[in-house]
């Protein structure tokens, strides 16, 4: 593991009479790829900027490799930051864009322009030094905006969905470039979201994050297939979270079933929520499976098909390649590694389409 | 269709056009070449020789008063205007919209009214100088200099150059500013080399917008210049309405049309080179 190189020490931050940060600690290592992912208002963005130096927490520490920045002004931060807007200045062009960090250092003009020619090769614009910002199109903005971060060799490059405003292919191509990016440079990038699928597809580490509060910590899969409460499960991926009551040591009951599971450590006929993945349900014919229920909807997905299946108690979201018709009895299996159990906790709809029916 | 659906809309305005600008601009630009308009049109060029007589050139003497003045009020409103322009697109919004009120307020005062009761401040027995006697100093004498032209310039005007340079000002966006700090930009950096740079689209407007009124003024040198600082616009105003030397006023009109088109050129060039300008034109 590399060493630690950022760490947020019991940071709360308030904006008027909000807590946007309640008691927040999170240390970030050196070369690591984390992603802090949340939906809006989940105190996300204000971490992000409380690293930058562009605000200052209410209380509590900032720690970079050790020494205390809490009142360190922006200018004097080994951090760079990529804007959400990209925020480029338009009184200047491409090239000077990119030197804009490296004129304030008065770094001399011959390695100015090595610089950023290193630079605009790393970004793949190549040629475009005298073009002027507003003639670019949007992810070549965002190109020079990531170049002109990078120019002055930051040890963390913190990134403010800086993806958000392009269109779906080419968001995918810049997650590739940026993770590429970001390995070939060995330097540490924060990367702030709400898309869980970037979140997935980049990191190292996820920070999963919802009013003002971390939720969960730790790497994609472990985030995806063991979430630790509802709140993740539900933001993190298409799931089925069901009310339960632990019976014992791996047994669980719920959707008026019972069910084995690898879960232990609950309290007797405790109270929690139970995540299944949608495509960790089986679908058999009826009377093979432990649920018997009807297929209520069929959508076709492209890889697969996303069915809502109605049992007596619940509706599950279903996802499998095999069509089922709308109207058919079927027969659910749900397997005792398909079920995660989970302590109950506060859930936030934040996310459209929630799969709960109960 | 549509094109002619939008130029029917445009009619209205067209006419106006036409006999409230273009017709009266059309008719000056002929005077100036007539010996004497009101006695039919008998072609000259002898207005503009007047006017460029080296020999003799107490009329160019007057232009190069009247631009002294006007970049002199021009260059002070830009050095008032700015900083305060700054201070209040800093200011939170609410209070942002209060002040900028505030600084258009004395606009709603007659013009004439707001020139009279600055020579009632600045007269010898004036209440400036009353108070300054009271509390035994010196009397404080620009009455009827070009100090007072040029003061008067700089009241009535300074709002035209406030007002464009606040409205590029708020259209930063904040985040730009943060980017600037973000790669190394101390307070003083940012604005040199981010604020400034971006806001000279509306000091280009403020400049033009400033200027063009404060060089052809004739109210303010009259009342607050007297007699000896008369600026090109009194030299205009007296052919019409005392002299009655028609052609001569259209020709001095026209040569400071054509100063103030070249000055607008200037500026706007600037202008379009920043797109964000705010312009008032």
């Amino acid at each position: 593991m590399e060493k630690e190189l950022i760490r947020l020490d019991n940071i709360v931050m308030h904006f008027g009479g909000t807590e946007v940060l309640n008691c927040l600690n999170l240390h970030i290592r050196d070369r690591e790829f984390l992603t802090m992912l949340g939906p809006s208002g989940c105190g996300k963005t204000t971490t992000l900027r409380i690293i930058g130096g562009f605000v200052t927490p209410s209380s509590g520490r900032v720690l970079f490799d050790g020494v205390d920045i809490t009142e360190l002004p922006p200018h004097k931060r080994q951090v760079n930051t990529v804007f959400q807007k990209y925020a480029l200045f338009t009184h200047l062009d491409v090239f000077e864009n990119i030197a804009f960090g490296l004129r304030l250092r008065k770094v001399g003009d011959a390695d100015c322009k090595r610089r950023v020619g290193e630079m605009l090769e790393l970004v793949n614009l190549r040629g475009y030094d005298n073009r002027t910002v507003s003639s670019l199109s949007g992810g070549e903005q965002q190109r020079v905006a990531i170049a002109r971060a990078l120019v002055l060799h930051p040890k963390v490059l913190l990134l403010d969905e800086p993806l958000g405003a392009l269109d779906l292919k080419l968001r995918k191509e810049m997650q590739l470039e940026l993770k590429k990016i970001q390995q070939h440079l060995g330097i540490t990038f924060v990367y702030v979201t709400h898309d869980q699928e970037e979140a997935l597809t980049m990191s190292d580490t996820i920070v999963v994050m919802n009013r003002g509060e971390i939720q969960q910590i730790g790497s994609p899969t472990d985030i995806y297939n063991e979430p630790k409460n509802a709140f993740v499960a539900d933001f993190i991926g298409e799931s089925n979270i069901i009310d339960a009551r632990m019976e014992k040591d791996y047994v669980v009951r719920f959707a008026g079933s019972r069910f084995e599971c690898l879960d232990a450590g609950f309290t007797e006929n405790e109270d929690i929520d139970v995540v299944v993945r949608p495509e960790d349900v089986d679908i058999l014919s009826p009377g093979a499976g432990q649920l018997e229920g009807i297929v209520e909807s069929s959508i076709f997905k492209g890889v697969h098909y996303e069915m809502i299946i109605r049992t007596r108690d619940f509706s599950f979201l279903v996802q499998s390649t095999d069509n089922q018709e709308i109207g058919r009895e079927v027969s659910l299996l749900i397997t005792p590694d398909a079920i995660h159990c989970m302590k109950k906790s506060p859930r936030p709809h934040v996310k459209e389409g929630g799969e709960e029916d109960a | 269709m549509r094109k002619r659906r939008t130029s029917v809309l445009a009619l209205p305005f067209t006419v106006y056009a036409l006999i409230f600008i273009a017709a009266p601009l059309l008719l000056i630009i002929l005077y100036s070449f007539c010996v004497s308009p009101q006695n039919g049109v008998t072609l000259t060029l002898d207005h503009y020789k007047k006017f460029f007589d080296f020999s003799n050139p107490v009329y160019l003497q007057v232009l190069w008063r009247s631009i002294y003045i006007a970049v002199i009020s021009t260059a002070i409103c830009l050095l008032l205007g700015y900083p305060m322009a700054y201070i209040l697109s800093k200011l939170r919004p609410g209070l942002r919209q209060v002040l900028s009120v505030l600084f258009v307020l004395p606009m709603w005062m007659n013009f004439l009214l707001r020139t009279y009761s600055w020579m009632s401040l600045l007269e010898k027995t004036g209440l400036i100088n009353s108070f300054l006697e009271a509390i035994n100093l010196p009397a404080f004498n620009i009455m009827y200099t070009q100090w007072a032209v040029v003061l008067g310039n700089v009241y009535n005007f300074l709002p035209f150059m406030i007002l464009p340079i606040y409205n590029v000002l708020i259209k930063i966006d904040q985040s730009v500013i943060e980017a600037a700090q973000d790669l190394g930009a101390d307070s003083m950096k940012v604005f040199g080399r981010v604020i400034l740079p971006l806001s000279l689209g509306g000091v280009a407007s403020g400049i033009s917008m400033t200027f063009m009124p404060a060089v052809t003024t004739f109210v303010i040198s009259k009342l607050l210049g007297g007699g000896q600082n008369a600026l090109i616009g009194d030299l205009i105003e007296k052919q019409f309405k005392t002299t009655g030397n028609w052609g001569f006023g259209s020709a001095m009109s026209v040569i400071i049309m054509v100063l103030i088109l070249l000055a607008m050129n200037f500026t706007s060039s600037y202008e379009k080179d920043r797109e964000e300008g705010g312009q008032l034109l």
